[in-house]
């Protein structure tokens, strides 16, 4: 297939990944940001072919991963109303919240729908007039975007039926928060190409300029991950801190600008609660005031009982990059796939998940 | 006759009969079942027998490829084959829901009927229920069947040795892709058709050129990832397999793709997994190739001593990593 | 975090699309990106049409690629 198969190509990683030895010299810490970025690492089993002063961190990359258990309690609570048809991407089925899931509410009954699109969910509450149609709102800056016009549309179309539960949130302000972290030292960051199609490469600008850290805006296929850490690498070797674009078949520098008209006409930044990071200043979303009708916290207050973790968790301190899912005294013995306990292991692109699924 | 199934036809009264005359009859025609007794009586030579059961509920009912009356008879007769028995008679069980269009339930029988003769096998015994509205999902049905295993034969799942080869029969992952395109309604420009076919006669060829063939299984539900674990975990084996043999037709590579699918966890209805001395490996391979069902067949990867219960995969840019079982099902995703 | 698919678009009706991938054909919302037309490749997030992609630049990538692995064409 176009633009895939080409960026698959062994022969090809073999020579990059001889490249990548020649080139490091000194041990360097990256993350990727990026959930999809830390899946692929391990679909191809990249890890284990790079030289061992290259050593890669997961980041906070997974929206799933970083949505706290009051976004899933709320959802859980909407989910129980006789009136609500709650509709969802099939990510968010299978997260825990206090004392319940989306797929264990579903078995009980209530009217949870996966979609695809959130275009589906409008055509729900098309077809459901006498429902409230509520989308679980979740995602980066790729998906938020799409989000925006579903509202706009609904907006046009006069749709009183359609609401969402608000959990967007926005990466560069999770990354600055990464990099103030004392305990963290990285050497460069592998930056989400889905993202940056959308938001281009300026608003990551910041972090080469100030606190001098390479960036490289990387495509998904293991030759563009491959790509990008050697490109770090030069960047590093060269005591140079530049945002770099290795994606270039799909980012622009200016990103869509559109789709962020589209974003900034119906929300607007706000503070955001991360699950294991914290409250972050201006890493979120809300709905604009013309659009507050579509807030379903808005409209209809929710009770949620007392929001719960389990404490032995890390997933906190693994969405940062300070520990590893092999540090977590629940890992594999309690928290696994089938059993969630963190939303590390729910998520397919969560690490505790990728660290189980394809590693030993 | 009604063009619809009513409560009436599951009282066991007029009704019931004229259903199983004129529709069930008609399409399995053998002296065992025509007797119409209370149970099927067969003569039965060999060893050991065989004897499984399985129920299969999906939507829809009708797909690319098959539709559930063919997934029930070759879902049970492969499960016997898997066991390198020769399959011999089946049962069959209806549970139907009421309003279900009569032309549909034919449509079934006779696509069952169809696969009973390709596998042959008969159908000697059946039973039909008619349930309320809602009590059902249009139709399910089970079906059990019994199979002969030769003298000496010893095919399991914990039967693979560290060196023996792991054949594939095939392309993965059609059935399961098959089925989410009918259920998304997704448009095709290519075809995408599940595999749903009886494999006893490849194994019965199979057989014929090895008396080495350790482990047969169908990859089903999970895929090829879950059965892999199944053979390593009850071997007590590892299996290193490569990425690069396996095949993936390309429609159901990009369903896969949009879908955010893993192929090696979508389920498959006509494909084996062999394991085999790797003396025989090629003779069985070349055996596998003539046959319409193994057209494709690949050794994909061979049985390792240790890590025991493991699977890995060298990767097709040359890493290597773990091939885990499948936890809970596979939704589309966007993340 | 962001699944997207590179497809290409075969029709187009308004803002709606339909992009095919690998032989398999998917409606896809146009709106965030109007200026795509029939033949173009896009990425594909969510029932979205995100961005187009650029086949010099991806052929300058693999280029570099070659270059930096020392693999002829």
């Amino acid at each position: 297939m176009k633009y895939i198969d080409e960026f698959r190509n062994r022969e090809l990683a073999q020579g990059l990944i001889k490249k990548i030895v020649e080139r490091s010299t000194r041990p360097v810490k990256l993350m990727e940001v990026c959930g999809t970025h830390t899946v692929n690492i391990f679909r191809y089993g990249i890890k284990e072919l790079l030289p061992e002063t290259v050593t890669l961190l997961s980041g906070p990359g997974c929206p799933v991963c970083v949505t706290p258990n009051e976004t899933i309690d709320k959802a859980i609570a909407l989910s129980r109303e006789k009136d609500v048809i709650l509709v969802t991407f099939g990510d968010m089925m299978d997260v825990p919240g206090s004392s319940s899931s989306l797929a264990k509410e579903k078995s009980q009954g209530a009217d949870i729908r996966v979609v695809y699109s959130v275009q589906d969910a409008l055509k729900i509450a098309t077809e459901n007039p006498k429902k409230k149609t509520v989308f679980l709102a979740i995602g980066f800056e790729t998906t938020s975007p799409t989000v925006a016009v579903s509202l706009i549309e609904a907006e046009e179309l006069g749709l009183r039926n359609y609401f969402i539960l608000q959990g967007h949130k926005l990466i560069p302000p999770a990354m600055k928060a990464l990099v103030e972290d004392e305990n963290l030292a990285l050497d460069g960051f592998i930056c989400p190409g889905h993202v940056s199609t959308i938001i281009g490469q300026r608003p990551y600008q910041f972090l080469a300029t100030q606190y001098k850290l390479p960036c490289v805006i990387s495509g998904f296929e293991p030759l563009d991950i491959l790509q990008s850490i050697y490109m770090l690498i030069n960047q590093i070797e060269q005591d140079r801190a530049e945002v770099k674009i290795q994606y270039k078949r799909s980012v622009k520098e200016e990103g869509n600008p559109l789709a962020l008209q589209k974003l900034y006409r119906a929300f607007q930044v706000s503070d955001s609660n991360w699950r294991g990071l914290g409250l972050i200043p201006g890493s979120g979303l809300k709905l604009r005031n013309e659009f507050k009708n579509f807030d379903v916290e808005e409209k209809f207050p929710i009770e949620v009982g007392e929001v719960k973790e389990n404490p032995d968790c890390i997933c906190g301190s693994i969405l940062k990059g300070i520990k590893t899912p092999l540090d977590c005294p629940l890992f594999r013995k309690v928290c696994r796939p089938e059993n969630p306990i963190g939303p590390c292991m729910v998520s397919s692109e969560g690490s505790c998940a990728a660290y189980y699924k394809f590693r030993q | 006759m009604e063009d619809n199934i009513l409560l009436a036809h599951g009282s066991g009264g007029k009704l019931s009969h004229q259903l199983i005359k004129d529709l069930f009859l008609p399409q399995y025609d053998n002296p065992v079942l025509a007797k119409l007794d209370d149970a099927a009586k067969l003569r039965l030579t060999g060893d050991c027998l065989a004897y499984t059961t399985d129920s299969y509920v999906v939507n829809p009912l009708f797909f690319k490829g098959g539709d559930i009356g063919r997934l029930a008879v070759c879902g049970t007769v492969n499960d016997l084959a898997m066991t390198g028995a020769k399959p011999l008679y089946l049962t069959a069980s209806f549970i139907i829901e009421e309003g279900l269009p009569l032309a549909a339930l034919k449509k079934i029988l006779i696509s069952m009927k169809q696969a009973s003769e390709e596998a042959e096998v008969e159908v000697v015994a059946g039973d039909t229920k008619v349930v309320e509205k809602g009590a059902a999902d249009k139709l399910f049905i089970t079906t059990s069947g019994i199979g002969v295993i030769e003298k000496g034969l010893n095919i399991a799942g914990a039967n693979a040795k560290a060196g023996d080869r792991v054949i594939l029969s095939g392309d993965i992952a059609e059935h399961g892709v098959a089925i989410l395109v009918e259920r998304e309604g997704m448009e095709l420009d290519v075809e995408i058709k599940s595999d749903v076919a009886p494999l006893n006669h490849l194994v019965a060829q199979m057989l014929k050129v090895s008396r080495k063939i350790r482990c047969l299984r169908d990859p089903t539900r999970g895929g090829l990832a879950t059965t892999l674990n199944e053979l390593a975990t009850q071997s007590e084996v590892g299996i290193r397999i490569e990425e690069d043999k396996l095949s993936i037709k390309e429609g159901v590579r990009g369903v896969c793709e949009i879908l955010g699918l893993d192929p090696l966890y979508v389920g498959n209805e006509g494909k084996l997994v062999a394991v085999v001395d790797p003396e025989d490996s090629q003779s069985v391979l070349e055996k596998m190739r003539q046959h319409p069902y193994g057209t494709g067949a690949q050794i994909i990867g061979e049985v390792v001593e240790k890590p025991t219960g493991r699977v890995f995969m060298k990767t097709s840019i040359g890493g290597s990593r773990i091939v885990d079982m499948l936890a809970g099902e596979q939704l589309p995703r966007i993340c | 975090m962001c699944l997207a698919a590179p497809a290409r678009i075969t029709k187009i009706e308004g803002e709606r699309g339909w992009v095919e991938v690998g032989g398999v054909v998917r409606e896809a919302n146009l709106q965030l990106l109007p200026e795509a037309k029939v033949r173009d490749y896009v990425l594909l997030h969510a029932g979205f049409a995100i961005q187009k992609l650029d086949e010099e630049e991806a052929e300058k990538t693999l280029r570099i690629l070659r270059e930096i692995a020392e693999i002829g064409n």
